[in-house]
């Protein structure tokens, strides 16, 4: 199969016109909905409902801890959930769940990963999938909004702790954002040949006289918010590539807006909620540039693929095409989304390590819903901080002093998800019976390890599929790369959200560092870049770079 | 109770009434929507022949012997029970031999040299159960389809290209040929040419 590349460069061009309309209005959405005091009847009830206080403003701490409380009761509530799922609702017949890839399923929503070591034809029914599983799609994503509203709010507020309220921000980004594009989303999806029915599965007796098992379930409502979520959780194994979740090409292009539309529209949000769109644009260039760059590299990774005589072809589908799997596999691992629509491990060598330097970029652009945002502002707050030191002044950001503090939190968010990505490959690949998890042999097995913990610890889900990940062993370890790697960083944020918000508002000088325009967007891009490469670059080597330069 | 007593139930509470939102009453709405918008989509674009459903026009249907079309090799056996990709490296030694026995395989029973075997007839699709192949291997695959079911090629051929993507999904992916309905088309033309076909 070839690479179409006028094919791909109108699908970027359509894409880049669509975000370049939508971004603003969604952003100017986006922001109303976090700073409005008003209350819908339906949110209202709901906190009724659940004994929340909407008016309440909370500690940074008490947001962080409502938070963590949430998260803990819902990993818990999705965990009993699959081992009791043979006397719940809608089971189509299937039995509990094997507690170790409950646990780790558990974690891997709420954590919205969406990691998946099960199969979900042979493992889950319809109520746990819809009623569990794409619950936490929507809620997951909106944790991440909440937390970059609030980090947000640190910059704007003054002499406060106070970041706002978890559960109206949680609400507010459940009901306005993510529902509403969920419903429109759903509603195109089906049109393209997504299916959604009760129908379980018929057996049919087919042209040929075979007979064939025909799957139903409730797919295009968790299609849509598994990529407006960048959750990346499939209902089928296949996910994406499957003719069900994902039949045509324009489908997947639709995907692929999906997964983009949140995220590039939330530095549009972060531009009106400080008050200076240009701090948007700055932000939205850097994304935008990154996007295009790894787009355009990976596209060539595939293209230039010659593996004995033959291009691409194992783990792609011909009903999709090349050019719609280079652009769905940039966008799935420059975000937190994950779903696929070609088999990763299959992936020419070079792609395939592509696939993991999106990932470990930290996962910026544009990143997750909300998780972008924040880990990209994370970064300009190291861009701030080195410009300061170069030009000799202390470092501000949007009126906001950066001392060691708030450096020191940074540095931390910075150490996390490396760490965990690094000590878990390490781990992994020195005990043998761990290793034999990922059975192909040389630098590929090496890359399917490296690959499940670059996922877990930045919360993509996407995986290398030939590693199995079921065994109590790694499904602990990857849990925990998937919880340390999610609440962590966001504590971290919300701590120096609370710093940045105790100060008071220092007015810009001639003298003060812009953090807007091109100069700011070049040290932003070139620090995001250098600190991923000195990071990794060693493991990549050894990895998808080995397995590159051999053949 | 305490404070963390107090927000772990307050966080009970809200999970149950957004499941009963998010995990009850928005897939019926979808679901509801989808009847009414696109019900033979939402209900899986089931195919059927005579007044028989006879699969879905979205996935790949086993083939054997010589009178139809055959899909891309499937990791999973074509059965949409489960559904997967080989999940094999691109430079591994068993997808390597895979490929060649693939490749041996579609030459022997097409008649054509090896190097005219195209790559997506040697190669897993991603899930298992994508029903389109190239136009080229399409094309390899009409003077067998012809002899078996007593046709003209150029028939067979005809039959081909009315199932081969057009338009927007053709342009934006590449030119495909849906097996599971060219099978199907091919079907109604047998019965029409009575006694060809035992």
């Amino acid at each position: 199969m070839d690479l179409s590349i006028f094919s791909l460069a109108t699908q970027l061009a359509v894409l880049i016109v669509v975000l370049a309309a939508l971004h603003q209005p969604l952003g100017k959405y986006l922001a109303n909905t976090f700073t409005s005091h008003k209350h819908l009847a339906v949110e209202s009830g709901l906190y009724k409902l659940s004994g929340v206080d909407p008016q309440a403003d909370q500690h940074w701490k008490v947001y962080l801890r409502s938070l963590l409380a949430f998260s803990i009761v819902s990993i818990v509530v999705l965990f009993l959930g699959q081992l009791l799922q043979g006397i719940l609702p809608f089971n189509q017949g299937l039995g509990a769940v094997d507690p170790w890839v409950a646990m780790n399923t558990a974690v891997s929503f709420v954590t919205n990963t969406n990691w998946q070591t099960y199969v979900p034809e042979t493992t889950l029914g319809f109520g746990i999938q819809m009623m569990l599983l794409a619950v936490q799609n929507f809620l997951s994503a909106a944790v991440g909004l909440a937390v970059v509203v609030a980090l947000i709010r640190g910059f704007t507020r003054a002499q406060t702790s106070n970041l706002g309220n978890f559960w109206v921000d949680l609400t507010r980004g459940t009901l306005r954002v993510l529902l509403p594009l969920a419903v429109i989303g759903a509603v195109v999806l089906m049109i393209t040949g997504v299916i959604q029915n009760w129908g379980g599965t018929s057996i049919h007796t087919l042209v040929t006289g075979a007979q064939q098992t025909v799957p139903g379930g409730p797919v295009a409502s968790q299609e849509a918010i598994k990529l407006l979520g960048t959750n990346g959780g499939g209902y089928f194994n296949a996910n994406s590539a499957h003719p069900f979740e994902n039949p045509t090409a324009f489908s997947s292009l639709f995907q692929v807006f999906l997964i983009l539309v949140i995220p590039f529209s939330l530095p549009a949000m972060y531009g009106r909620m400080v008050g200076d769109k240009r701090q948007g644009y700055t932000v939205l260039t850097v994304m935008v540039a990154f996007w295009l760059a790894s787009t355009t590299l990976m596209a060539w990774a595939i293209a230039a693929f010659n593996g004995n005589g033959t291009s691409v072809g194992e783990g792609f589908e011909q009903r999709l095409g090349v050019a719609p799997s280079a652009l769905f596999a940039t966008a799935t691992t420059l975000t937190s989304t994950g779903a696929v629509n070609v088999a990763h491990d299959s992936l020419p060598p070079l792609a395939g390590g592509l696939a993991m330097l999106n990932m470990m970029l930290g996962e910026i652009a544009p990143g997750g819903v909300g998780s972008g945002l924040y880990g990209m502002l994370i970064l300009a707050v190291v861009a701030v901080f080195i410009g300061g030191l170069m030009v000799g002044r202390t470092p501000e950001f949007l009126g906001k002093k950066i001392g060691a503090p708030q450096m020191k939190l940074v540095a931390l968010y910075i150490l996390v998800t490396p760490t965990l990505v690094l000590l878990g490959t390490a781990i992994t690949v020195a005990i043998p019976s761990l290793a034999a998890a990922a059975p192909a042999e040389g630098p590929h097995g090496f890359s399917e390890i490296l690959y499940a913990f670059t996922s877990a610890a930045n919360n993509n889900g996407s995986a290398f599929g030939g590693i199995t990940s079921a065994g109590p062993g790694l499904a602990t370890m990857l849990a925990l790369a998937m919880l340390i790697g999610r609440f962590l960083p966001i504590a971290l944020v919300l701590a120096l959200a609370g710093s940045l918000a105790k100060q008071r508002k220092i007015p810009a000088t001639t003298g003060t560092l812009a953090t807007h325009g091109p100069l700011f967007a070049v040290l932003l891009g070139g620090i995001s870049l250098i600190l991923t490469a000195l990071t990794y670059f060693p493991a990549l080597a050894l990895g998808p770079a080995a397995e590159g330069l051999l053949k | 109770m305490n404070a963390y007593g107090r927000q772990l139930f307050t966080a009970l509470r809200f999970l149950l009434c957004a499941t009963l939102l998010l995990g009850l009453a928005y897939p019926v709405l979808i679901f509801g929507l989808g009847q009414v918008v696109a019900p033979a989509q939402a209900n899986g674009s089931i195919l059927t022949v005579g007044d028989k459903a006879a699969g879905s026009s979205l996935l790949a249907q086993p083939v054997t012997g010589t009178a139809y079309f055959f899909p891309r090799p499937s990791a999973v056996g074509w059965d949409p029970a489960t559904s997967s990709a080989t999940n094999l490296g691109p430079n591994q030694t068993a997808l390597e031999e895979a490929i060649a026995t693939n490749r041996a395989e579609v030459a022997a029973r097409e008649k054509a040299a090896p190097g005219d075997v195209p790559i997506d007839a040697v190669t897993a699709s991603g899930s298992g159960l994508d029903p389109d192949i190239s136009p080229a291997y399409a094309t390899l695959q009409v003077p067998r389809v012809a002899a078996a079911n007593g046709l003209s090629e150029a028939a067979v051929r005809e039959l081909v290209s009315q199932n081969t993507s057009t338009g927007v999904n053709a342009f934006l992916g590449q030119p495909s040929v849906n097996t599971t309905t060219l099978n199907a088309a091919l079907t109604g033309v047998q019965k029409t040419a009575t006694g060809l076909r035992e």
